[in-house]
């Protein structure tokens, strides 16, 4: 069963890396079924993305102000200052003249590597990179060429600094002066990038260009969208999953001042009733009245106990094969005592960015206009001309500022733009914004699914691993939902999702052997910040220190002996950890342990240091150094600013609110009172960023450090109590 | 529909709006004033802060009916206030945000804080400012803020 | 019987005549405080009276979300303050219980221990009986904060939650519940 193997890199594997492969080998066919399926028409694949006019993405005006469209949402990953950054650098400009913009829907934005415009698989710089630069340079070329023109020089011999033309003679012209000349000349079909001593941005600590704004009130987010005549909505969902409406009682909700219409409508899964209203609150206390009675009986009710034990007892037995290398049966011939068996088991867990999820559709018969900050922008742009009956040209769709993301904005069934889109159809003319509150995000489904694993690892010589079996249970992405992306993502029936961080993992383990039982919930499942590592990395890098401790080898150590000689980034990256972490692992206090994990997304690689205690029953996390093999860092405070993020998103899987529980059918969990993630007490006092130097290419950082903090911080638990954490979230006081 | 007056920011304001309104609605809605953010109408994770009164108070939780002639400052008009405008250079100059969406609530309850202690203590700080919440993980340059905030103001 | 031995048993019958006198009163006062104590434990005033840096809510008296504390004065702590959320009145529309000046009690009058559990009645009574710890109040002091205090009033009109449901009331009346205080007084609050 090696095909599978084939197909998917060995390292850095991830749902990007597999679009890529699978663009290139498809030539676009990616793009051509999605727009084939939302407009039925047949035709030939489109190409990735047209060669851009640079003025799709950049505008100089006379003042010398220059203005860089950004190609995906921003939603806090920082995107919205480092792509502009790398434009800059190319083009010479003066930073300080440059503020940037999200791009409108359209085939120009398209991301060149996956075809579509989108964010995801911590992608956006490593698949913009190239393509930023060259529209730098394209348009230094063209204001250059104006340049050399207008003094009848050749242009090879004019340099351009900070936004002004320099001639060979001392003549000098700011980019200003020179734009309407430069728009005028032909967009150069090759230019020649910088080396990298010569980059004056990229690589240099920049302040985020929306940073003011978010701190004075004026950085406007989705929710905060306000257009003459605007009506707000909330929709009643079903209690269980995929529920009906068998009637209901509008009576009361029409009666509440500001309530305009109410009417059930279709979702994704199921059906609800809709309440739209003059703003928010009329809209909230209408739906509170409104008398529904649902009809449930004919869907499955998911029970998370339920769910736990069948799959606990499903993990005894192997399923579809992922990887096989070695002999099988190895670990079956070794001694109980020279063998470790494991059971893990994780809850589903809610992303819950801090703007709840909204978007505003108007539909005008023939045409609409939209605004979402949307992880997934060509496909949402073709839901809602698909719901409403139009050509997704029709569609003018903005991309606004969305309030944190961490996967929730990119569900590929649309379902936000669909349920926006018919509500807009019920009322064409009226832009609509539909809401979702709290409460309906927190039960709304789209979850990290649950996942239970058994393993059985095999300790051989000097304790390092020779055998390791693994299963693992839980639900798929993609298998059998016949969306766009299931055949570069499933194959031989294996959900590369559900398996990464496994497959792919670092070490030297000759006879390995995992497989997958993919489970079918009636509870929708969607990518969470880092997907597959969030639960295999956390199983791995247990085990492996695990392992470690039983020898009695450090856990840096241990790793830098264990690991494959083919994965050098795993291993500068550690070593630089090694060296970074020396002097505090060294002189440990009291009740202070260290916990060690490593990881990789995208081919970006992290290790992890933490120092911890347990202070009033509860993991204190006095410090956290990582250390990072990502490329060139575009701007290093954005990857530090990403390393601090993903370390507390990832605490989300430790602290004990941090689970989703069903019970008949039921989300047990209301807001952020019952789904509890990390505060500020929960987060490490310190983190220290170190990365090691590099001028590869970019390979991003948006979801890298996820998976590695949860296994460090038990780890180190482990060293202070003696025991396995291996149910998550954890139980306090420990 | 009622209708009430308010001081927002020093400026008189009237709206007519459900007494049940949270203050939240009546900023973001009758007032245009979106600065102050809902993330879950419950109290529980401070993105609502504005000060009321002088508290930092979670408006989402405060009907309009409750307000009475107690003045309103929002993120708007902090900026106004010598601790709000130190706080917020000490947030841009530590480059605190990433989404942004939760730091409205942050401001307005560091300023709280720091007009109350002006010197607070690391414990202090985890306090006051432990029970806003941060979904993109800003909290260790939250704290480096309101230390920077601190010592600018001594 | 020598004469220190008569005087003794006089005294001693004096005593005992009085014991069987206050007896009487003693066991209409422990009976009364039986009321008082089933009122002290409820979640309305355990929530408040706790035993911890922070208090409870709910009738499953989980603690208090968002990591809201006590701070010095029970009032919470700048930035996070019981004020800056509840209000002078119960807001009902969101769930939030409210009365003018919404504090914790003291620390020092623990009717729970700090894994939540309430304490015996006799330790309860005690407790409150403490004037080294009950804030200084005598038998009347008492009588009046259970009567009057607005922070006790309030158990019995505490509003509704976010979901729109009711908060549940202490097991006696607000009636009942002052007049079993007034009969323990009287009775010289007799501890179990």
């Amino acid at each position: 069963m090696r095909r599978l193997i084939d197909a998917i890199p060995a390292r850095g594997m991830s749902r990007r890396g597999f679009l890529r492969r699978s663009a290139a080998a498809a030539g676009g066919l990616m793009v051509a079924l999605y727009l084939e399926r939302a407009a039925g028409a047949a035709g030939n694949a489109a190409p990735a993305a047209p060669a851009a006019p640079p003025d799709a993405f950049v505008r100089i005006g006379a003042d010398g102000k220059i203005t860089i469209v950004v190609n995906r949402v921003e939603v806090g990953q920082g995107v919205h200052t480092a792509l502009p950054m790398i434009l800059a650098d190319e083009l010479d400009a003066d930073w300080s003249a440059v503020t940037a913009e999200l791009a409108p829907v359209a085939d120009v934005y398209k991301d060149p590597v996956l075809g579509l415009q989108m964010v995801g698989g911590s992608s956006s710089i490593a698949n913009s990179f190239t393509q930023y630069r060259e529209l730098g340079a394209k348009t230094r070329a063209m204001l250059v060429a104006a340049a050399a023109a207008r003094w009848r020089v050749p242009p090879g011999r004019c340099r351009t600094e900070n936004s002004v033309v320099y001639g060979p003679d001392g003549q000098s012209a700011r980019y200003g002066e020179l734009a309407s000349d430069a728009a005028r000349r032909p967009l150069p079909a090759k230019v020649q990038l910088k080396q990298p001593s010569e980059l004056r941005i990229i690589g240099r600590r920049v302040p985020r260009l929306d940073g003011r704004a978010k701190c004075d009130g004026s950085q406007k987010f989705g929710l905060d969208l306000a257009l003459p005549g605007m009506k707000t909505a909330l929709i009643a969902r079903p209690p269980v999953f995929g529920g009906t409406v068998k009637s209901f009682d509008d009576k009361a909700a029409r009666a509440v001042a500001g309530v305009l219409d109410v009417f059930e409508v279709p979702l994704v899964h199921g059906r609800g009733v809709a309440v739209v209203a003059d703003g928010f609150w009329p809209a909230k206390l209408a739906r509170a009245r409104l008398a529904i009675e649902w009809d449930v009986a004919s869907v499955e009710h998911a029970d998370t106990d339920a769910i736990l034990a069948s799959y606990q007892a499903r993990a005894q037995r192997p399923g579809t094969v992922a990887l096989a290398a070695g002999d099988a049966s190895a670990i079956d011939k070794l001694e109980r005592d020279r063998t470790i068996v494991a059971e893990y088991a994780f809850p589903f867990l809610a992303h819950a960015p801090m703007e709840p999820l909204n978007a505003t559709v108007r539909f005008d018969g023939d045409r609409a206009e939209a605004w979402i900050a949307s992880s997934g922008a060509t496909m949402d742009q073709a839901a809602i001309a698909e719901v409403l009956g139009v050509a997704p040209a029709k569609v003018t769709c903005h991309v606004v500022f969305g309030g944190g993301s961490f996967g929730r904005r990119g569900p590929l069934d649309c379902h936000l733009a669909r349920e926006a889109a018919a509500l807009a159809k019920h009322r064409p003319g009226t832009s609509i914004k539909l809401v979702w509150t709290r409460e309906d995000d927190i039960q709304g489904g789209y979850y990290r699914p649950m996942f239970v694993h058994r393993v059985q690892v095999g300790i051989g010589a000097e304790g390092m691993p020779a055998a390791w079996r693994h299963v693992i249970v839980g639900q798929s992405f993609m298998k059998d939902t016949g969306l766009p992306f299931e055949p570069f993502l499933v194959k031989d029936g294996v959900d590369a999702l559900v398996v990464e961080g496994t497959v792919n993992h670092p070490y030297t383990i000759p006879n390995i052997h995992v497989s997958v039982d993919h489970t079918k919930v009636n509870v929708p499942v969607l990518s969470w910040r880092s997907i597959g590592y969030t639960h295999n990395t956390f199983v791995v890098e247990t085990l492996i220190d695990e392992l470690a401790a039983r020898a009695k080898v450090d856990p840096i150590a241990y790793r830098l002996r264990l690991f494959r000689p083919d994965v050098p980034r795993f291993i500068s990256s550690m070593k630089l950890l090694d060296d970074k972490t020396a002097a505090w692992r060294a002189a440990l206090p009291a009740g202070h342990a260290l916990g060690v994990a490593c990881g990789m997304y995208n081919r970006s690689a992290i290790a992890c240091a933490v120092e911890v205690s347990i202070e009033h029953g509860k993991p204190r996390i006095h410090r956290a150094t990582a250390a990072v093999d990502c490329g060139i860092a575009v701007n290093p405070m954005t990857i530090e600013a990403q390393v601090h993020s993903g370390f507390v998103f990832g605490l989300t899987q430790l602290v004990p609110g941090g689970a989703i529980t069903i019970k008949d059918g039921i989300v047990q969990q209301r807001n952020f009172e019952s789904f509890t993630p990390p505060y500020l007490a929960d987060a490490p006092l310190e983190i220290d960023v170190h990365i090691v130097p590099s001028t590869e290419e970019p390979t991003g950082m948006g979801e890298t450090p996820v998976p590695v903090i949860a296994p460090a911080v038990v780890n180190a638990l482990a060293a202070l109590t003696g025991k396995r954490y291996r149910t998550l979230p954890l139980v306090t006081p420990l | 529909m009622t209708t009430f007056q308010l001081e927002v920011n020093g400026e008189r304001r009237t709206v007519a709006v459900d007494p049940s309104t949270p203050l939240l609605w009546v900023l973001r809605e009758g007032l245009q004033l979106t600065g102050t953010k809902y993330g879950c109408g419950i109290g529980a994770c401070g993105a609502c802060t504005v000060h009321l009164g002088g508290v930092a108070t979670r408006s989402c939780l405060v009907p309009i009916s409750l307000v009475g002639d107690r003045g309103v400052v929002t993120i708007e008009g902090i900026g106004k206030d010598a601790m709000g405008a130190a706080v917020q250079t000490a947030w841009v100059e530590t480059d605190v945000v990433q989404c942004g969406y939760c730091q409205s609530g942050q401001i307005m309850t560091a300023v709280a804080l720091l007009k109350a202690r002006p010197a607070p203590s690391d414990a202090e700080v985890e306090q006051s400012m432990g029970g806003t919440l941060c979904r993109c993980g800003t909290y260790v340059r939250i704290r480096a803020a309101v230390r920077r905030a601190s010592s600018q103001m001594k | 019987m020598t004469g220190r031995a008569v005087i003794a048993g006089v005294l001693g019958l004096a005593a005992s005549a009085s014991v069987a006198c206050r007896g009487g009163a003693k066991a209409e006062g422990l009976a009364a405080w039986n009321d008082v104590y089933a009122v002290l434990i409820s979640p309305r005033c355990l929530n408040c009276h706790t035993a911890t840096s922070s208090p409870a809510q709910g009738d499953d008296r989980r603690r208090h979300f968002a990591n809201v504390t006590r701070g010095p004065d029970g009032r919470g702590v700048p930035g996070l303050t019981c004020g800056g959320c509840h209000q002078q009145a119960n807001a009902d529309a969101t769930g939030v219980p409210g009365v003018p000046d919404w504090h914790l009690a003291p620390l020092s009058m623990q009717w729970q221990d700090p894994g939540g559990r309430a304490l015996a009645s006799a330790d309860v009574c005690r407790a409150v009986t403490d004037r080294s710890k009950n804030n200084g109040l005598d038998a009347r002091g008492l009588l009046k904060h259970h009567a009057e205090d607005a922070l006790v009033l309030w158990a019995w009109s505490p509003g509704v939650r976010a979901d729109g449901t009711p908060r549940s009331l202490p097991p006696r009346s607000h009636d009942a519940f002052v007049r079993a205080t007034r009969r323990w007084v009287e009775a010289g609050t007799p501890c179990p």
